[in-house]
C-alpha cells in the first residue's frame, strides 16, 4: 500500500502538462529563428506565388482557397518539423533522457509537445490570414474563419502523428531528410501549392489517396462551402488512425539514446 | 503504512522507519534479479543480481563499457531488461510512481542551454510532491549566485554541480549518480563530495558509478566491481581496496639474474623485450624487502600505483569463476 496518491490523478497530470508546455515554449522562443522560419515561409509563398496571379488573388473563392491551402501547409510543416525533427533532436539530448527518469510519465511530455505545436501552428496562421485579408479578394465569414482554423488543426492530425512517428523512430540526422522528403511531395500531391483542378486526371486520382488532399478538400469545403466528398473524410480518418498507431509504436519502442 | 517523509526530524524518521517498515521488503531500495540486457551482439549485462538497501552508499566501479551505465538505466526506468526483473522501491522502475523517491542526474551534465539555472531547478522540482526550494538547493551546492544565468553559459564545473543538485531536488530516498565528478577540479570535486556525504548522513541512499578509483574510495562504503556485464566483486570498500589496491613495480635485471619464480606477493609478472620486468603486487614494501633480501642486482626500480585497468585485470583473473 502506498500513500503517494499525488503521483497520479488527472489534476497532477494537467499541472505537469502545463509545466512542460511552459518550458518548451520558453526554450523555443529563446531561439527565435526557429519560430520565424515557420512564420515566414508560407507567408512568402502566398506573397510570391498567389498575389501576382490576379486571376486567383482577385477572385474571392480562388483566393480563399489559396489561403486555405497555404494555411494547411503552414500547420503541416510545423507538425512535421516540430514533432518529427524536433522530437528526434530532443531524443539525442542527455536532458531528454533525464526528463524521462523524472516521475512524470509520457502524458506531460507528449501533452506539452502537442500544446506547444498547437500554439506555434496558430501563430503560423496569423501572417497568412493577414496577407489574405489585406491583399487578396479572399472573403470569409467569421463563423467559417473559426471553423476553418479548427479544421486546419484537425486536418493536420495525420501529420502530427506522422511527425511523432518519424521523431521517435529515427535519429536526428535521418529525421531531417525524411521530414523534407515527406513534406514537399505530400504538399504538392495534396494540392497545397497548385489547386487540384489543375492536375491531369491520373495525378488527381493518385492525389485522392494522400492525407494532404483529403485534409485540403475538407478544409476548402469548410472555408468556401464546397469541394469535399465523403471519401475525403474517410481517407482523413483512416490516415489519422494508421499514423497514430505508428506513432504509438515508435514511442513505445524508443528508449532514448542508443548504445549506452 | 506511510512512505511520505516531509520535514520529519531525523530521529523521528528513523524511529518511523524502524517501526513501520517491514525490514524484509521495504529496506530493499533496488533489486536486480538475474538481469540480462543486450544491445545487438553486445551483452551489456549478463545475468546480474544485486540488492541495494536503504541508507547504503554503493560505488559501482568498472572501466568504460563495463555495463555500469546500462545498469543505471535499468534502475531509473529508461530501459527494460531482456530477461530478469528490476525493482525500485518494490515497484517497476518504468512506472512513474515508482520514481517519486528517486533522484538522477542528466548524463554528461546535458542541460537545456537556453533555460536559466533557476528555471531548470523549478522545472525538475515541480515533478515531485515536496521539492527543496530553488534557492536552498543551489546554496547547498554553492551555486546560488548563478540562478539567473542560462545553463549554456555555465562552466563545465558549474554545470556538473547543477546536474548533481538536480538529483536532490525532489528530496529523494535514493540517488543514482553516473560519473558525478568526472572532469571537475579538486576543489569543486571535494565540495560535491561534501554535499553528497551530508545527504547520505541524513539517511539518503546513494548509488554512484565511476571508473575513477579515488571517487569511489572517497565516498563509497560498499563497492560493486563490474566488468564485461558481470559483477566481479561485491564487498565493503576496505575489502575491495585490499584486492585492487595494487602497485606496479618495474625494475631491470641482467638476463642471468632473473629468478625462476617470484614470491607470493607478486600477482602478475611481465617481462618486456628490453629486459624490464613489470610486477604487480598488493604489497610493494614487502616485495622490495624480498628483492633486497634475495640479493638481486636490480636497477632503475620504480613503484607506481597500478592503473585501474591493471587492477581490474588482476581482479578478473583472480576472481572470475569464484565470485562471478
Amino acid at each position: 500500500m502506498t500513500t503517494l496518491t499525488s503521483t497520479a490523478g488527472p489534476a497532477r497530470l494537467a499541472r505537469l502538462t502545463l509545466l512542460h508546455t511552459r518550458y518548451q515554449l520558453l526554450e523555443t522562443v529563446r531561439v527565435p529563428i526557429a519560430v520565424i522560419g515557420n512564420l515566414v515561409f508560407p507567408a512568402l509563398a502566398l506573397a510570391f506565388f498567389v498575389l501576382p496571379q490576379r486571376a486567383v488573388a482577385a477572385d474571392p473563392v480562388a483566393a480563399t482557397q489559396a489561403v486555405s491551402q497555404l494555411a494547411l501547409f503552414a500547420v503541416i510543416s510545423t507538425c512535421i518539423f516540430t514533432y518529427g525533427v524536433g522530437v528526434a533532436e530532443d531524443r539525442a539530448q542527455p536532458f531528454d533522457s533525464y526528463v524521462r527518469t523524472l516521475p512524470g510519465g509520457p502524458v506531460p511530455r507528449l501533452g506539452g509537445r502537442l500544446l506547444t505545436g498547437g500554439v506555434f501552428s496558430l501563430v503560423s496562421l496569423l501572417p497568412l490570414v493577414a496577407i489574405g485579408a489585406l491583399f487578396t479578394s479572399a472573403s470569409i465569414s467569421p463563423v467559417r474563419l473559426v471553423a476553418g482554423v479548427v479544421m486546419v488543426l484537425l486536418g493536420a492530425l495525420p501529420f502530427l502523428f506522422g511527425g511523432l512517428a518519424i521523431g521517435y523512430a529515427l535519429t536526428f540526422k535521418a529525421a531531417l531528410p525524411v521530414a523534407q522528403v515527406v513534406l514537399f511531395p505530400m504538399a504538392f500531391l495534396g494540392g497545397l501549392f497548385l489547386p487540384p483542378q489543375m492536375f491531369p486526371g491520373w495525378l488527381d486520382t493518385l492525389s485522392g489517396f494522400v492525407p494532404t488532399r483529403a485534409a485540403r478538400d475538407v478544409l476548402v469545403h469548410v472555408t468556401t462551402g464546397s469541394g469535399a466528398t465523403v471519401f475525403d473524410v474517410v481517407m482523413l480518418v483512416a490516415w489519422t488512425v494508421v499514423l497514430a498507431a505508428l506513432a504509438v509504436t515508435a514511442y513505445r519502442r524508443d528508449e532514448g539514446r542508443r548504445f549506452h | 503504512m506511510t512512505t511520505t517523509r516531509e520535514a520529519v526530524p531525523q530521529g523521528d524518521r528513523d524511529a518511523d522507519r524502524d517501526a513501520d517498515r517491514d525490514r524484509s521488503t521495504d529496506l530493499r531500495v533496488v533489486t536486480l534479479d538475474g538481469v540480462t540486457r543486450r544491445f545487438g551482439e553486445t551483452v551489456a549485462l549478463d545475468d546480474v543480481s544485486l540488492e541495494v538497501r536503504a541508507g547504503e552508499l554503493v560505488g559501482l566501479l568498472g572501466p568504460n563499457g563495463a555495463g555500469k551505465t546500462t545498469l543505471i538505466s535499468l534502475v531509473n526506468g529508461l530501459r527494460r531488461p531482456d530477461s530478469g526483473t528490476v525493482r525500485l522501491f518494490g515497484g517497476d522502475p518504468r512506472d512513474p510512481s515508482s520514481r517519486t523517491r528517486l533522484g538522477t542526474t542528466p548524463q554528461e551534465s546535458g542541460l537545456p542551454p537556453t533555460l536559466r539555472v533557476g528555471e531548470v531547478v523549478d522545472f525538475v522540482g515541480r515533478h515531485f510532491p515536496d521539492p527543496i526550494p530553488t534557492g536552498e538547493l543551489l546554496e547547498m551546492f554553492g551555486i546560488a549566485d548563478l540562478v539567473r544565468r542560462q545553463t549554456g553559459g555555465l562552466s563545465g564545473g558549474q554545470r556538473r554541480r547543477l546536474a548533481v543538485a538536480l538529483s536532490l531536488a525532489g528530496r529523494p530516498d535514493l540517488v543514482l549518480l553516473d560519473e558525478p565528478t568526472t572532469g571537475l577540479d579538486v576543489d569543486a570535486r571535494h565540495a560535491l563530495w561534501q554535499a553528497l556525504r551530508e545527504y547520505h548522513a541524513r539517511g539518503g541512499t546513494i548509488v554512484l558509478t565511476s571508473h575513477y578509483l579515488e571517487e569511489v574510495q572517497a565516498l563509497a562504503e560498499r563497492v560493486v566491481v563490474v566488468d564485461h556485464g558481470r559483477v566481479l566483486a561485491d564487498d565493503t570498500l576496505d575489502a575491495i581496496l585490499g584486492r585492487v589496491g595494487l602497485r606496479r613495480v618495474t625494475l631491470r635485471l641482467p638476463d642471468d639474474a632473473a629468478p625462476a619464480a617470484w614470491g607470493p606477493s607478486v600477482t602478475q609478472h611481465h617481462r618486456t623485450p628490453d629486459g624490464t620486468h613489470e610486477l604487480l603486487t598488493a604489497d610493494a614494501d614487502q616485495l622490495v624487502r624480498e628483492l633486497v633480501g634475495a640479493g638481486l642486482p636490480f636497477r632503475d626500480l620504480t613503484i607506481q600505483g597500478a592503473t585501474l585497468e591493471e587492477a581490474f585485470l588482476a581482479l578478473t583473473t583472480t576472481t572470475r569463476g569464484t565470485v562471478a
